[in-house]
């Protein structure tokens, strides 16, 4: 039911938020505000659950903090399949976190149709929660469409110079991707009805059945497509600059800090799991796909000018470690996969939020008519370095226990890509500290548009929203033990769900 | 004939009685309110009756020619609730368009009696007088109400285009009526299977014609030359009505002409029928992109979404699959029917003050969404549910197609409906993101109460229905189970 409650009271918060605007146009940030505590408080109650399910995955047991299940459309086997686990809980956590951020991030942001604006906002949460919880292929996907939508009005509505350009190629990247999903899920649930189960659409059904080698490497495809569009990896990630350059400071929060994250998850919780062997046959060409990602994403970034696609190429380069740590496919790598997807998300979206409230100031992205930024601001200077230092994967924070885990679990399995995707880290170096070099030190900026701008320091509700990134980050960093103790039994589950197939794995990628 | 069979075709009786009622009182009196009124209340205690014949009457044949089952029951159900709407949304834009509209509404109601007449035909006799009674109607209703030239071509398209594939069935009827000796589908199905082969020849170039005079009908590639044109001429009310009712009054009778007959044990017509689905998904959706004009926009779409009612209605062909495929059918065309009508709505509630043409150009909608909120919700919701997004019956509908194609294994069909759909965003998300973006025209739009209260009830309908289809779908499986 918590999961239930929680959804629905995103859904609602936005149908509040919007419908108040008519009255006060400050109500509705608040109400998204009031929205968000009450889902934490909601989420934070299954911390503290005494009792733990148990259910069977395939002859593998798994724990599960609840389970919702009714029936929905029973022509189809379809029902509202609600679960939760340590994987779940964790990247929902980070959904409403980064929620925070986002109307901290947009608060005086939005001028025009702050009610609408705020409401797109949870319905794009409520989509993301909907996403990491729903565990019937069906619910699955009908969030995986759902959380586009208002995402597509975000950064088309509030967006940039460009926006139509960017939302209508953000949307069909990934509605197409997502209709070949639909497709696989389709065939793979007819499939599974054609060897005498019921029909069903339920995950915990679909699992570990055995369909014909070449039925199941192309479902297996279709949903590595979606997931791969999503997260994104090279040669699909063409849409994610531009959606980002043009998205507003909020938007690109999400984007960046959530919405890649489903695409990861998908991977982790759907693909592998569902196709062991398929996914086994292609670990190899995944894991190029990921290392081609990391350091072209890399130099792709050291090219830019504009500090916003600077950004999102830095994160088709972490991202693609996801790829690398999830095909991989040791104990070792997966947790860091898990670990990156939490600090990218972190990290990068306080680089989004710098990026926002530069633009904000400055009315400009562009990097060559910025410098010296760090004698009039230098509470955003501090703040900007340390994100900067974190994202390039400084021990003692987050991102570099993800990135050193997938290595290490990497290495294993194929050392050519592994030695490929550590270049990620000098160059992530590399073109992070250039960055932080062009705008906030050298020469103040003797453009005249600039120079002639009051530049005002990052204020009590920006460093409110920074803070707690920081201290999250630091702390995965140092002790990140409760991220994994949280994970681990899940983690543990799948990769004992797929052990059979697991010689397999080493052979294919060598 | 006793007295069950004229309880079972009490809906057509009814029908036709307030049709005669509503034609008197417009002799006496014409007042375009008080028709409306009655139209309504025709059609809502047919609707009524629809639902209580198809409850308590056992489903069999009323004369030769008529028949009545779960699949009338539920085609006819449709027609008519589709009827009532579009009557409501006629009444809010005739309103201001002058003297003698009545006959509009008459003439709407002359089209429902002969698309619910095709919804229970089984006999190419009443699927011709249904097609004819749909056919003629529309001939007046679309140059009706505006008195520009635009009208009056669209009407002479379609009276000549529509001529001339009636002449198609007819001579595609008669040719296998020289064959077989019958025109019941079912009697055809049976003395077909005893034939030479010369005689197949016949039946194959009869089924052909009749096929392609259909075509013509549904607006199917190659068939489609008229549809942009008569759209984009005829008043949206009647655009809507020429798009639903007697687009699905056809299919009806061409489905169910389908599966007595068993069509589909010709390969060479399974076969064009496949090309013909990919044809009108890709065309219908790259022609649908150089639009400028909504209402060809809508044109082109629903050419496509007649390429995906296609897909289903092909995937009927492969017996293990056939169940599904009809069920999908049945279901597309019930989300098409609340989609479309909404959309068309849509533009018409635009149009009703003005006196001329059609308020369809992208521009018109500009900013739609800070003028008129509601409105512009009602018309993404609509224009999302013919892209087929979550939350609207237009995903459940292309659930179902891809289900049916996946389920007959036809997987070049299914890269054709995801290639057409990915186009397909790209011209609806155009006309959302223009009602997004700012004006400085502030130019009033009233929202009449009729036609605003219908087009909301579609909207509820299309998003209820998209979240909770449960009800929908168990019905329309069991209609499936029941035909096969």
């Amino acid at each position: 039911m918590i999961m239930l409650l929680t959804i629905l009271t995103l859904f609602i918060g936005g149908l509040v938020a919007w419908s108040i605007e008519a009255w006060n146009k400050d109500l509705p940030r608040w109400i998204s505000v009031g929205t968000c505590i009450i889902a934490s408080i909601l989420i934070a109650t299954l911390y503290f659950q005494p009792t733990q399910q148990e259910l069977m995955l395939a002859g593998v047991s798994s724990t599960w903090y609840e389970v919702l299940s009714i029936p929905w459309i029973p022509r189809f086997g379809i029902g509202f399949v609600l679960a939760i686990d340590g994987l779940s809980l964790l990247m929902v956590s980070l959904t409403l976190f980064l929620g925070f951020i986002a109307i901290l991030s947009s608060w005086d942001e939005i001028d025009r149709r702050p009610g609408f604006f705020q409401f797109n906002l949870m319905w794009t949460l409520a989509g993301v929660v909907g996403v990491f919880v729903a565990l019937d292929l069906f619910l699955f996907f009908f969030f995986w469409e759902v959380m586009l939508i208002p995402m597509y009005l975000l950064i088309a509505i509030w967006g940039h110079e460009n926006k139509a350009y960017a939302a209508m190629k953000f949307f069909l990247f990934t509605q197409v991707s997502g209709l070949i999903m639909l497709v696989a899920i389709l065939a793979l649930v007819l499939g599974v009805a054609g060897t005498g189960v019921p029909l069903t659409f339920n995950y915990f059904d679909l699992m570990g059945h055995q369909l014909g080698e070449g039925l199941s490497f192309w479902l297996m495809c279709g949903f590595f497509v979606a997931f791969v569009v999503k997260l994104p990896g090279f040669p699909f990630h063409t849409w994610l600059p531009d959606a980002h350059t043009q998205a507003p400071t909020a938007a690109s929060v999400l984007l960046a800090g959530i919405l890649l994250k489903t695409g990861a998850y998908g991977l982790i919780r759907f693909t592998v799991p569902l196709f062991p062997e398929a996914a086994a046959d292609i670990a190899g060409v995944a894991m190029t796909l990921g290392a081609i990602s990391i350091v072209y994403g890399a130099l792709l970034a050291f090219a830019q000018t504009d500090f916003k696609r600077l950004v999102a190429y830095s994160s088709v380069s972490h991202m693609g470690f996801v790829l690398v740590g999830v095909f991989a496919w040791t104990e070792l790598s997966i947790q860091g996969s898990v670990m990156q997807m939490v600090a990218h998300g972190l990290s990068t979206a306080a680089l989004f939020m710098i990026a926002g409230a530069l633009q904000h100031r400055l009315h400009t992205r562009d990097m060559t008519r910025m410098g010296g930024i760090w004698h009039s601001a230098p509470r955003m200077g501090a703040v900007a370095m340390f994100f900067i230092i974190a994202s390039l994967g400084m021990p003692g924070l987050g991102n570099f226990v993800g990135e050193f885990l997938i290595l290490l679990g990497a290495f294993s399995i194929n050392k050519t890509i592994t030695v490929i995707a550590t270049m990620g880290l000098i160059t992530g170096a590399v073109y992070g500290l250039i960055a932080m070099q062009r705008v906030f030190q050298g020469q103040k900026s003797s453009d005249p548009e600039i120079s002639g701008i009051k530049f005002g320091d990052f204020g009590s509700r920006e460093m409110a929203a920074m803070i707690p990134m920081i201290i999250a980050l630091t702390w995965i960093g140092v002790y990140p033990q409760p991220v994994f103790d949280l994970v681990d039994p899940v983690l543990a589950s799948l990769y004992e769900l797929t052990l059979g197939t697991s010689s397999q794995w080493i052979g294919a990628s060598q | 004939m006793n007295t069950l069979d004229l309880f079972a075709l009490l809906p057509l009786i009814i029908l036709t009685t307030s049709i005669i009622l509503v034609m008197l009182v417009i002799a006496f009196a014409r007042n375009l309110a008080l028709t409306c009124l009655l139209c309504c209340i025709g059609l809502a205690s047919t609707l009524l009756s629809i639902a209580w014949v198809g409850s308590s009457a056992d489903s069999g044949y009323v004369t030769p020619l008529i028949l009545v089952d779960a699949y009338s029951t539920l085609f006819s159900g449709l027609i008519v609730a589709a009827g009532i709407f579009i009557s409501l949304i006629s009444y809010s834009y005739l309103k201001h368009r002058g003297e003698n509209q009545d006959e509009f509404i008459l003439l709407l109601m002359l089209s429902t009696l002969g698309a619910v007449t095709l919804a229970h035909s089984a006999h190419f006799v009443s699927f011709i007088l249904g097609l004819e009674l749909v056919g003629v109607s529309l001939y007046a209703m679309i140059s009706y109400p505006s008195k520009g030239l635009f009208g009056l071509e669209a009407a002479l398209k379609y009276l000549i285009l529509s001529g001339v594939s009636s002449a198609f069935i007819l001579f595609g009827a008669a040719l296998m009526f020289a064959v077989l000796g019958t025109l019941s589908f079912s009697e055809m199905a049976s003395s077909a299977q005893a034939q030479s082969t010369i005689e197949h020849w016949f039946i194959l170039i009869g089924t052909t014609m009749v096929l392609a005079g259909i075509g013509f009908k549904l607006s199917l590639v190659p068939f489609h030359m008229w549809t942009p044109d008569v759209y984009e001429g005829a008043p949206a009310p009647a655009t809507a009505l020429l798009a639903t009712i007697s687009k699905g009054g056809i299919f009806a009778a061409l489905l169910r002409f389908f599966l007595s007959f068993d069509g589909y044990q010709y390969n060479l017509i399974t076969e064009s029928l496949f090309w013909i689905a990919i044809l009108s998904i890709v065309i219908g959706n790259v022609l649908a992109l150089m639009q400028t004009k909504i209402k060809r926009v809508l044109a082109y779409s629903s050419i496509a979404h007649l390429g995906y009612l296609m897909v289903a209605f092909v995937s009927a062909s492969i017996l293990s699959g056939k169940q599904l495929a009809i069920e999908a059918s049945i279901f597309f065309l019930f989300a098409y029917f609340i989609t479309t009508i909404g959309a068309f709505g849509v533009v018409a509630i635009m149009s009703c003050e003005s006196q001329g043409s059609d308020k369809d150009e992208i521009s018109h909608y500009q900013g739609l969404f800070w003028r008129r909120p509601l409105l512009a919700a009602f018309f993404s919701a609509m224009l999302l549910s013919l892209a087929g997004i979550p939350l609207t019956l237009g995903f459940v509908g292309k659930f179902y197609i891809v289900a049916a194609g996946v389920e007959s294994e036809l997987w070049a069909l299914l890269v054709a409906v995801v290639i057409g759909s990915g186009i397909g965003l790209f011209y609806y998300l155009r006309i959302i993101f223009s009602m997004t973006t700012h004006t400085d025209s502030d130019e009033p739009i009233a929202i009449p109460a009729t036609g605003g209260w219908a087009l909301g009830t579609l909207a509820f309908l299309l998003v209820y229905l998209g979240v909770y289809p449960t009800q929908v779908v168990d019905w329309v499986s069991s209609v499936a189970k029941s035909m096969i």
